[in-house]
């Protein structure tokens, strides 16, 4: 899930990514350059966090330029459709878990080498391999062997040490030839095709197993459309069309410059005088009353993205596990007037489990999601109501303030519950408090899909032991049917509508 | 003069290790793991958070790090950022931008503001004198990024005069916008402070005794005068530069500029003490040297003050 700190508000169903867009042709000597096949832009970016290492790159900034340098096996195409091939030329399974992947021949990487079987091999065990302490190591643990690679602390952040794993390599994977390599998983699992095309699964040159990865990462050397140019940190990273690319999404321009802003504002600035060429996100300021719409004209386009805000609870204090009071306070909340009023109709109220924008989403199969005052209050009483102050915490670095308090106000209003909105002052302490299990109350939390599959909405969040079930979530019922949605083959209609969540 | 130089360098030594420690131990103490927010809202595997720990020695005491940070920094190596980066280039590319910034709003704010007490100071109570106190006001009043964004928007946006932001070559003419908006509220204290000065000492002896003896009249403002009521002028932009470097993250904000203000946001959000003493040591050291430097132009100013 690539979701920075500042890009993370989106509330309560699908937000509208707003997105500005046009050639404005600021430089110089180009004539009309957007036209042209040789043509440069100027988009607007942020300072990359690590190094452009595609396993170790979460947040939006490097997120974005890692998805330009790098072509997967599979991509996801723009109108949300079913991934397809891009790098793979087949990926064949029998029984969903040992797959066989054929890649196509003779496609380079930007500094000439050929893209071979063993580049995603490699690549993937280095992102496995626990003292290499990469971010997404996690997306690997479908595959075989990955807990002889990745070892965890045995008493959290206790004095012991994890242990260096025994081997450096998953048993998982096996190369067969230049061409050819097979995968083997601990379960049959009929996702996996659709994961690979999320950065993490990258293949990576010969060229970064041979130095530090810190290095390559100030220097990315991909196999995707755009190639690396230059990277002057806090300033610009300047990016070209990559000549030798033979796959499907080639560039029509030649040069994309990203220009590093520090502020969403200054770039929304330069962006309507016609200093920059390109926003993806214009900020909420410029929300109020269709500003932007008036400021750009028919440079703006609206778009959808793939992610919901979530308020979450913490299952694990006592006051929460009480199935009735957690749905009594979701009914109390008017979800369409937060969209209204606080995002002026720019994000969309939630109704289903999964975002609309995913394939396979089912409106309406969140009935918990409704504005039901009567209802709301009918389940508070037979829950034996809630007595003392139920927080609603926020990391206070990111807007979120209006919105939660506007939910805890409707929560005091609808229930007579003694909510508040308290704001964490750090993203930081706020998401080590969620690690830790320490949250006192209900708490904001937000996800936006690594790849197109509903089972990116279900299994890492609601399943028992779910790698962002942050909350501790535990429903026999909802695993057995994840489980058994997990096992079938892609091609047959999946199970997951008839789930019945409690929020 | 030698002696008393001597005794201030020396007295740099302390303060120096006082603020480097109190910084240090005001970063460390943020409540947080630096490492438990990097991944946005899935949260960050364990072996992520233990790799980055051990590679920083976050599982030291305060002492062993601080120590260890000492012991690097006089060697001249400010560490590295978490994300790898070295902190001497950041000092080295940043700096700079801030600097120039600060020099060209200090510039601004001396002519400007000097000018306006100076010659709202000569003519009390005229016009002048009663647009120069409200104006100032009015910008006093205001708040920093009130300033920022409606200039940048007029004169950047509307207009279309200047580029909204500053380009990374920081030309002056795109750093005169900038540079009054940060200088724009000290500019209104100088105004004030000079016109007080040059009122109350426009009635001295000495100012008399100059026209009685039929000196022109800019030989007695442009010498006696002015010299005498820039004693406290100066101890305002003396101390102003540190202030303005320090003060520039607003600014630096909303005119992109590559500048301290914002690694040293960045640095205390994701609590890198590295970064925020290092950058803070050098503004340390520039505070001091200015605050040296406006005793010693005290002497040069007023003959009474002698240092020995």
């Amino acid at each position: 899930m690539r979701v920075s700190k500042r890009a993370s508000a989106v509330a309560l169903g699908a937000a509208v990514a707003l997105i500005a867009s046009g050639c404005s042709s600021s430089d110089s000597g180009g004539g009309n350059a957007g036209a042209s096949s040789d043509g440069a832009i100027t988009i607007d970016g942020t300072q990359p966090e690590n190094p452009l290492v595609p396993a170790n790159t979460t947040e939006t900034g490097g997120g974005k330029i890692v998805d330009w340098l790098f072509t997967g096996l599979v991509e996801y195409p723009n109108n949300g459709g079913a991934p397809q091939n891009a790098l793979a030329e087949s990926i064949d399974t029998t029984d969903s878990k040992v797959y066989k992947i054929k890649i196509k021949k003779d496609t380079k990487f930007h500094d000439g080498t050929v893209v071979k079987a063993k580049n995603f091999v490699d690549a993937w065990n280095w992102g496995a391999y626990s003292p290499n302490g990469a971010q997404n190591s996690s997306f690997f643990a479908d595959i075989q062997g990955f807990a002889d690679v990745n070892t965890t602390d045995p008493d959290e952040d206790g004095p012991k040490k994890a242990p260096t794993p025994k081997v450096k390599e998953m048993s998982g994977l096996k190369v067969v030839d230049d061409w050819n390599f097979e995968v083997t998983l601990n379960a049959p699992t009929a996702v996996f095709p659709t994961k690979l095309g999320y950065s993490t699964f990258m293949p990576l040159p010969d060229a970064f197993f041979a130095g530090k990865p810190e290095e390559f990462g100030k220097k990315p050397i991909g196999n995707g459309p755009v190639k690396f140019v230059s990277w002057e940190d806090d300033v610009m990273i300047k990016l070209t069309r990559f000549d030798d690319y033979q796959l499907r999404d080639k560039m029509k321009i030649k040069d994309v410059n990203v220009k590093i802003y520090q502020d969403d504002t200054a770039a929304y600035n330069d962006l309507v005088s016609g200093n920059l060429d390109f926003q993806q996100q214009v900020p909420v300021s410029s929300l109020a009353g269709d500003k932007w719409k008036a400021d750009l004209g028919d440079r703006a386009i609206a778009s959808t993205t793939p992610s919901t805000g979530i308020i979450a609870f913490p299952i694990y204090d006592k006051r929460f596990t009480n199935k009735k009071l957690r749905k009594a306070i979701s009914l109390s909340i008017n979800r369409q007037e937060i969209t209204d009023k606080i995002f002026f109709g720019n994000r969309k109220p939630a109704d289903s489990w999964a975002n609309p924008l995913t394939p396979g989403a089912k409106p309406g199969n969140c009935t918990a999601c409704a504005f039901n005052v009567d209802e709301a209050k009918k389940l508070l009483a037979e829950a034996g109501g809630f007595t003392g102050k139920l927080t609603l915490s926020y990391n206070a670095d990111a807007s979120h303030k209006e919105w939660m308090e506007a939910v805890a106000q409707q929560i005091k209003t609808n229930l007579g519950i003694d909510a508040v909105a308290t704001g964490v002052p750090t993203f930081a302490v706020f998401r080590q408090n969620i690690n830790a299990h320490k949250m006192t109350g209900m708490y904001r939390a937000g996800w936006q899909q690594d790849y197109p599959d509903v089972e990116n909405w279900v299994n890492p969040l609601y399943v028992t032991g779910g790698s962002s079930n942050d909350g501790l979530y535990s429903n026999p019922q909802v695993d057995a049917l994840a489980k058994e949605a997990t096992r079938r083959r892609a091609s047959t209609p999946r199970t997951r509508s008839s789930l019945r969540l409690s929020p | 003069m030698g002696r008393y130089l001597l005794r201030r360098l020396l007295q740099l030594i302390p303060v120096f290790i006082g603020t480097t420690f109190l910084i240090y131990w005001l970063v460390w103490s943020v409540p947080g793991d630096p490492f438990a927010g990097k991944c946005g809202d899935r949260g960050c595997p364990d072996n992520f958070r233990e790799v980055m720990t051990a590679k920083y020695h976050l599982n030291e005491s305060i002492w062993v790090q601080y120590a260890s940070y000492m012991k690097n920094l006089f060697q001249g190596d400010f560490g590295i950022t978490f994300s790898g980066r070295s902190i001497n280039d950041i000092i080295v590319t940043s700096y700079p931008n801030t600097l120039k910034l600060a020099v060209v709003a200090l510039t601004i704010e001396a002519v400007i503001g000097l000018s306006a007490g100076v010659l709202s100071g000569l003519r009390r109570n005229g016009f002048l004198d009663n647009l120069v106190l409200v104006s100032t006001l009015f910008l006093i009043a205001l708040p920093v990024f009130v300033v920022g964004f409606v200039l940048q928007w007029l004169f950047g946006v509307k207009w279309g005069i200047v580029t909204p932001t500053v380009s990374n070559e920081m030309r002056f003419t795109e750093l005169i916008l900038p540079g009054f908006v940060l200088g724009s509220a000290s500019m209104a204290y100088i105004a004030r402070v000079a016109r007080t000065s040059i009122a109350e000492n426009r009635r001295a002896d000495y100012v008399r005794t100059a026209i009685a003896k039929g000196l022109p009249m800019r030989r007695v403002v442009g010498v006696h005068l002015l010299r005498n009521s820039l004693i406290p002028v100066v101890t305002l932009l003396g101390t102003d530069l540190g202030a303005l470097m320090g003060g520039a993250i607003i600014t630096e904000g909303i005119f992109g500029i590559n500048g301290i203000g914002r690694q040293v946001l960045r640095a205390i959000v994701t609590k890198e003490s590295a970064t925020v003493v290092s950058i803070v040591v050098v503004l340390v050291v520039v505070y001091l040297l200015m605050n040296l430097l406006v005793d010693l132009l005290y002497a040069a100013l007023d003959p009474r003050i002698r240092y020995e």
